[in-house]
């Protein structure tokens, strides 16, 4: 019955356009792999925003706080105990503090920008960027790995000892695609996945409802203010993944760099 | 990808990788159930270990997720 409500609605006239994921390609200037696209800009535009805000936040610092400075160090300190100190360990967490609450904040502030009116755009939605933040997880637990045991120890710490011997062929094989391949992925398609993922429902809806309100009939203006609806819910809900999105990215990012640390994996 | 109507109402067109997606989305939601069920579980016992459960809740929620992500891109990826 919708079905044929929708394809009727579909038929006449111009018809609904669902959004795809060639929305998210934006260029502003220019074309073609040096287009200067708008995530790019939104990127520029919070790196600006959280270099003013923790410079701003934190240059007459008190020992009572003000509201500004109470934000950042709830932040920060959130990032070096709850994540950093209690993941990596409290001997060696302090070097790592400042790019753990560095990616934080900055996966933080662009995903929000995905519901921030003026800007709408989540960043990370473009794969591109969390490739880029991957890269550095990449390879700083590598590095970090390698220059504490060296290479071949290295490897050789995949495996667990005291495995019987037929058996650590096939061990190796899977820690070595855990390493180097599933893990970049995961961490890169899942804050990709979630961006994109969340931002489309949202066009989905908003545009859907404004077709429907605008072409339908009765019945139609109703379900169409339903949409409305339920985008407002889903972006609250997605104000939530945002957050939790940023964490989790941060959370792994620490989770994989104490593996790095540690003696036995 | 324009409906053609037929005598009966419409053709149905669309991405059946799309199918791919809401398959792939089975295995990650029940674990995701389960992980959180145990969290609940962990936090009305000892309501004291709850901000260690929690890292660890959401550790393993963010693992479980990757597969329904893999298949939200691989539905994308397959047009």
């Amino acid at each position: 019955m919708s079905l044929n409500v929708l394809g009727s609605l579909a038929a006449d006239g111009g018809g609904f356009q669902t959004p795809t994921s060639a929305e998210f390609y934006q260029p502003l200037w220019f074309d073609g792999p040096f287009a200067i696209t708008r995530p790019a800009v939104v990127l520029i535009l919070s790196v600006g925003l959280i270099a003013w805000w923790l410079i701003a936040s934190t240059r007459r610092a008190a020992v009572v706080p003000g509201k500004g400075q109470w934000v950042t160090e709830g932040l920060y300190g959130f990032i070096r105990n709850g994540v950093a100190r209690d993941i990596i360990g409290s001997k060696d967490f302090l070097r790592f503090v400042p790019l753990l609450f560095s990616m934080f904040i900055l996966i933080l502030v662009n995903n929000l920008f995905g519901v921030i009116p003026p800007i709408q755009y989540p960043t990370m939605s473009r794969i591109g960027f969390p490739i880029a933040l991957t890269l550095v997880v990449y390879i700083t637990y590598h590095y970090i790995g390698i220059k504490r045991v060296g290479v071949g120890p290295y490897f050789k710490h995949l495996v667990p000892s005291g495995l019987p011997g037929w058996i650590v062929p096939v061990i190796f094989a899977l820690e070595v695609i855990t390493f180097f391949i599933t893990r970049p992925l995961t961490l890169a398609l899942r804050l990709f996945g979630n961006m994109f993922a969340g931002h489309l429902l949202l066009l989905l809806f908003i545009t859907g409802g404004q077709y429907m309100i605008v072409n339908g009939g009765i019945g139609l203006k109703i379900a169409g203010g339903g949409s409305y609806v339920m985008a407002f819910v889903l972006t609250i809900f997605e104000i939530l993944i945002e957050f939790l999105q940023a964490y989790i990215f941060t959370l792994l990012a620490a989770t994989y760099i104490a593996g790095s640390l540690v003696d036995e994996h | 990808m324009r409906d053609t109507k037929n005598e009966r109402g419409t053709i149905v067109k669309g991405n059946i990788a799309i199918l791919g997606y809401g398959l792939s989305a089975i295995g990650p939601g029940v674990g995701i159930g389960l992980i959180f069920a145990a969290y609940i579980n962990g936090v009305a016992r000892q309501p004291e270990a709850r901000g260690m459960l929690q890292s660890i809740a959401i550790l393993g929620f963010a693992l479980a997720e990757a597969l329904a992500i893999f298949g939200l891109v691989l539905a994308f990826v397959f047009k």
